[in-house]
């Protein structure tokens, strides 16, 4: 009893202290606002209110998307803008210079080429690879079963580690001496070469990241499921459907939604990818999983010579590619809706 | 027994174990190894010796050579059990090896040093766990340093984050003015345009403010999420207007209506937010990338990073490393989970 109490009366104690603190720099900023309240009017308070965050975006999102159009039609290897010629579209005459575009070595910018097809492979791989799984969890998950929010929790565990811990923790495991090659000796079997064989490269980057990401995407296919009602799977069953029947013709359209938004973030971020691969490969062997981010980084970041406007070059045709997905996904919205 | 089994087959209430049970749980059972299992081999290695590293096949446990202290000999000499000529075993430690002969002695009796080919002695290894590449790791890897660092940009970022963002979206929510659909449409729009297609644009900006290997680099561009003010702006929403005519009446300003009414009751959807500030910023990697490039600088995944470029071969100091860094978040995971999965299974934000 006098634990409970005396542990009462320190949480007690805190709030006290911290309704003072608060208090205190409540008071301390009405002290700046105030003024500025009696001076703009209550009508003016909104612009105030909005400025700090519209100055960050502004300096640092908006004002660089311009900024990006001007390194783009400007070329050399010069990093401030008033030294930078322009050169028109010259670097996108220079990316998009390929005799042949199905195969990179062919283009002038032959890694260009060839990060575009490793992205695209890999987001074919990794989109479809993760989105079944993610289906299949959760599926698995909004059964009835014993300790769901543990299993719910496992699931997205990995998700909030960092791009680089998992790197370290799956180059660990997949180095020519390490835990998976112990286990297939342990059956007899050759070692495999997982992070110097090129395909064996891809695939892993592909199957870490469906690892990394894919509790993120249970969670919120999971939640779509949890909002169908129930009662439509009872009419459905006194109708005599099985399992299988309720899943095509209930389940599946009314999930449909979710699956949608589900697809969409998960190619757009699939297209972005950068940290996780960069720690886990580098772009290795060679340049099996070389991306498209890496790509623009490279060029306007490590290379000995920099071609910012490459760089920013590329990185608009992302930002294309982007928008166009993310209009796919609106307009795939309204339908649905 | 029984009791475990009806525990784990009451999922259907009909008493019957049904097979798409069994598929269930070994699903579920699989993926908590496959989830958990890397993590779990990742903080066993750490505390393996660079000798036991290298070994394969590897072992699951950190095994750690035992060693004895004899008299005349300096350094702690390595235990063995040795198979003697006359078929005994003795526990004796080694002095030197030469060639594929080892040289022992008994710790009873030092003075003897008995010979045998090494292929007669096995090592005696016990399980320990060793904190040694830690504290070797903390020391040649600038830990604290990289943790200073981190520490500094999580905090400063998300206090940052939650103030300007819950102003913004104050406003947002619970005004109208000219603009306000213009802005709230611009601020959203850069949703979709992620840092890595304006990435020399931005590194042009921080240059020319000064910010390059200056952590305010990292902490004040990160603090305006899209997303974050998104959140609350719809949170916001449903808080009704009453609550503000009547504080205005009282004659609060409009800085205590923000800050004595609308934050309070805006608690849950700000949890959300620290929450996915704090894992945001402390993983961020590519934005500290760019901006930083001088290694006392570096937060703690900038480090890691390059640390593992620099001593590719002393794994045991990296996956001890590794270890630190990836326990905070673990432990806001373990303290928080149901927050942070049902936070982002309602909002559908990462």
């Amino acid at each position: 009893m006098t634990t409970q109490s005396s542990s009462r009366s320190i949480k007690n104690g805190f709030s006290l202290v911290s309704q003072v603190i608060g208090n205190f720099i409540v008071s301390f900023f009405d002290l700046i606002f105030a003024p500025i309240q009696r001076l703009v009017g209550v009508n003016g308070m909104p612009y105030v209110f909005v400025l700090p965050n519209l100055l960050v975006f502004g300096i640092f999102i908006l004002f660089p998307m311009l900024l990006n159009f001007v390194y783009a039609f400007t070329g050399g290897s010069e990093f401030y803008l008033d030294n930078r010629p322009w050169v028109g579209t010259a670097n996108f005459e220079q990316l998009l210079s390929c005799e042949n575009f199905l195969d990179p070595n062919t283009c002038s910018q032959d890694r260009f080429w060839r990060s575009i097809y490793g992205t695209m492979g890999y987001v074919v791989g990794q989109v479809g690879f993760m989105v079944v799984i993610s289906i299949i969890t959760a599926l698995t998950l909004n059964r009835r079963i014993r300790a769901r929010g543990f299993f719910r929790s496992v699931f997205f565990y990995p998700v909030l580690l960092s791009p680089i811990v998992v790197a370290l923790i799956w180059k660990w495991i997949l180095q020519e001496n390490g835990l998976l090659n112990g286990i297939i000796v342990s059956f007899g079997y050759e070692k495999l070469p997982f992070l110097v064989d090129a395909q064996w490269a891809r695939f892993w980057v592909v199957g870490i990241s469906v690892w990394a990401f894919m509790g993120f995407y249970t969670l919120i296919l999971l939640a779509g499921l949890q909002s169908i009602p129930s009662d439509l799977y009872e009419a459905a069953s006194i109708d005599g459907a099985n399992e299988w029947n309720a899943f095509w013709s209930i389940t599946l359209p009314l999930l449909m939604p979710t699956l949608i938004v589900v697809l969409v973030l998960s190619l757009i971020r699939a297209v972005q990818v950068f940290d996780i691969v960069f720690a886990f490969t580098g772009g290795g062997p060679g340049t099996a999983t070389l991306y498209l981010v890496q790509y623009i980084y490279e060029n306007g970041f490590s290379s000995p010579n920099r071609l910012y406007g490459l760089a920013a070059g590329a990185s608009l045709l992302m930002a294309g590619t982007l928008v166009v997905l993310t209009f796919i996904q609106l307009r795939l919205r309204r339908e649905e809706v | 027994m029984n009791s475990i089994i009806s525990f784990l087959t009451r999922t259907r209430g009909t008493g019957k174990v049904h097979f798409t049970d069994v598929i269930t749980y070994l699903y579920l059972t699989l993926g908590t190894i496959l989830m958990f299992g890397p993590v779990i081999w990742l903080v066993l290695s750490s505390f393996k010796t660079q000798a036991e590293i290298v070994k394969f096949p590897p072992r699951l446990l950190p095994y750690r050579q035992e060693t004895v202290v004899v008299d005349g000999y300096e350094e702690p000499l390595p235990l063995y059990n040795v198979t003697l000529e006359d078929g005994s075993i003795a526990e004796l430690a080694q002095v030197r090896r030469i060639g594929l002969e080892s040289q022992l002695v008994d710790p009873a009796n030092p003075d003897e040093i008995i010979k045998v080919p090494i292929e007669n002695r096995e090592p005696i290894e016990k399980v320990v766990f060793n904190l040694d590449n830690y504290i070797e790791g903390v020391e040649s890897f600038n830990f604290a340093r990289y943790l200073r660092n981190s520490v500094i940009v999580t905090i400063f970022s998300t206090v940052l984050t939650l103030l300007i963002n819950s102003m913004a979206a104050f406003a947002l929510a619970k005004y109208h003015f000219r603009g306000r659909e213009a802005l709230f449409f611009i601020m959203l729009s850069t949703l979709m345009v992620p840092l890595s297609v304006i990435l020399v644009p931005v590194f042009l900006v921080i240059t020319t403010i000064g910010w390059n290997n200056n952590l305010l680099g990292v902490i004040i561009p990160a603090a305006a999420t899209p997303t974050g003010l998104f959140l609350l702006r719809q949170y916001m929403l449903t808080i009704p207007e009453e609550l503000l005519d009547a504080a205005r009446i009282d004659g609060a300003s409009e800085w205590r209506i923000y800050a004595q009414v609308i934050l309070p009751l805006s608690k849950p959807a700000l949890a959300v937010l620290t929450i996915f500030s704090v894992m945001w910023r402390w993983n961020d990697f590519l934005w500290p990338l760019i901006v930083l490039s001088r290694s006392e600088y570096f937060t703690l995944q900038i480090g890691l990073n390059s640390f593992q470029g620099e001593l590719n071969v002393q794994w045991n100091l990296i996956l001890a490393m590794t270890v630190l860094t990836l326990l905070p978040i673990t432990l806001v995971f373990a303290a928080l989970q149901k927050n942070i999965t049902t936070g982002i299974a309602t909002t559908g934000l990462k």
